[in-house]
């Protein structure tokens, strides 16, 4: 709505477009990889096993339950990591990948417990029980809401980069003793399925889902931290731009 | 930043006691905090009795978890206000601009906490023995142990995590959601301490919970005096 009423804008300001960080081409590249992976290596599974003994057809679940717990405890350690860094020396772009990180094993965790949820309902009968494993997956999934939650809370980008950093670190470490104590609780989950406890005709299809939920999860955290740095960049232009008008203001003024 | 845990300490010591000594006096001169929860927790228990009862066996068998659950429930009511008086009279600034480390300001205010808790637990515990029908004078200097050792631990998390949901809109919502996923291996190891002694522990179960307290207890106290100058400053 500008009219020739208006004060010119002077050109220094007026040129500072907003400098968007381009995300890196391997982010995508990664994604699409991923994504024809994902089909081939679920396609793969399917073909290659026999139905269990036991389980019959059921045991499909495995491909995508089992990768989804090993990358969520994965995208977990990189928010521990990352975290660490933060404390250390208050890095905003470690804070970005931890919450990155945060978000995508967040998605993984509610993943894997409503897939063995389903996994269990036929199997050991009950939609949930009070088992080790389950109750700690379940308590990690809170643990990291909470964080997520805090950041949600947490307005000032210091106080949230500071914030989150102390509970993300001070989460991690909950979870083994989490672990630990829920298995002296009590325990029934049968023994956790990697290529070293599934028959052979399985193992392929489980390295293979494994590979591409891997790279699928390193797209999203990518891909996920490129957003947030092009928040970061819309924030500080907006700042500029109130910035920039109060000039204008004065300018007018006299 | 100054984190060193250096040795003599006594100024430190110091100075933990005298914010531990503002804040207990603060608190013992108005009671309205106090008596609240009290009340809150007394409510809670015979609510509970209510839910699981009339049959005097169950509730006996519910006690011990009962009984946590109320502890935890009406002493998480605690701690934000322990640091809303300084926010609302904008001292915690003045506070901090004091030299030294941080930490005993976090010593202070969770011995503070923990003296309002073991304050409630004081009038709590015994109501539950006479509520839920079970019989604690025989097994009381353990149970007395366990009721400290889940209630340091408790309160150290509680005080660490109130430093920062103290300070934000949702506050009452976001520190039970920050602290309850925490405590999840306090809460059952103090349960299970507490469910093997009132059975008269013929297992032996109450030492192994104990020990895992004292593990819990001592991680996440180094932890939090660690973290809290990064969590305060800011």
């Amino acid at each position: 709505m500008t009219t020739s009423l208006e004060r010119p804008p002077s050109p220094p300001l007026a040129a500072r477009a907003i400098a968007i960080p381009r995300e890196p081409r391997w982010i995508g590249i990664l994604g699409a990889v991923g994504a024809i992976a994902f089909v081939g290596a679920q396609a793969l599974g399917v073909l290659t096993s026999p139905p269990d003994r036991d389980m019959g057809d059921l045991q499909k679940i495995m491909y995508v339950h089992v990768p989804a717990a090993w990358n969520a405890f994965i995208a977990f350690f990189i928010v521990a990591c990352a975290s660490i860094k933060v404390l250390l020396t208050n890095d905003e772009r470690a804070d970005l990948l931890a919450a990155a990180a945060a978000e995508v094993g967040a998605v993984l965790t509610a993943l894997t417990l409503i897939l063995g949820s389903i996994w269990g309902r036929p199997t050991w009968g009950v939609w949930w029980t009070w088992d080790a494993r389950l109750t700690s997956t379940a308590v990690l999934l809170v643990i990291f809401v909470g964080y997520l939650t805090l950041r949600e809370f947490a307005e000032e980008p210091e106080r949230r980069m500071r914030w989150s950093a102390a509970v993300g670190v001070i989460g991690a470490l909950n979870v083994p003793i989490v672990y630990m104590s829920v298995r002296w609780w009590r325990t029934l989950h049968q023994v956790q399925s990697s290529p070293a406890t599934v028959d052979p005709h399985y193992v392929i299809g489980l390295r293979a889902n494994a590979i591409a939920f891997l790279l699928l999860l390193v797209f999203f955290i990518g891909r996920r931290y490129h957003l947030s740095r092009v928040e970061v960049a819309i924030a500080a232009a907006a700042e500029g731009r109130a910035l920039y008008d109060g000039e204008g203001e004065s300018y007018a003024d006299a | 930043m100054s984190g060193r845990f250096a040795f003599p300490i006594g100024d430190e010591l110091r100075r933990t006691r005298a914010v531990a000594w503002k804040d207990i006096s603060a608190e013992r001169r108005s009671k309205t905090n106090f008596n609240a929860v009290v009340f809150l927790a007394s409510l809670m228990l015979v609510m509970f009795g209510f839910a699981l009862g009339p049959d005097a066996e169950a509730l006996r068998s519910a006690a011990a978890g009962v009984l946590w659950l109320t502890i935890l429930f009406s002493g998480v009511l605690a701690f934000n206000r322990s640091y809303q008086l300084e926010l609302e009279g904008d001292s915690l600034e003045t506070l901090l601009l004091y030299p030294g480390d941080r930490w005993p300001i976090l010593l202070g205010k969770l011995a503070a906490n923990l003296a309002f808790v073991l304050m409630v637990e004081v009038i709590v515990v015994p109501m539950a023995a006479v509520l839920y029908n079970v019989a604690i004078w025989h097994v009381l200097p353990p149970l007395l142990a366990v009721l400290a050792l889940g209630t340091i631990g408790f309160v150290t998390l509680g005080t660490f995590y109130a430093a920062m949901a103290s300070r934000v809109r949702a506050r009452e919502v976001l520190l039970p959601l920050l602290l309850f996923p925490m405590l999840v291996p306090l809460l059952v190891a103090s349960v299970g301490a507490t469910t093997a002694l009132l059975a008269g522990n013929a297992m032996g179960d109450a030492g192994s919970w104990i020990r895992v307290l004292v593990v819990f207890d001592a991680i996440f106290f180094v932890a939090s005096m660690l973290a809290f100058e990064y969590v305060i400053e800011v």
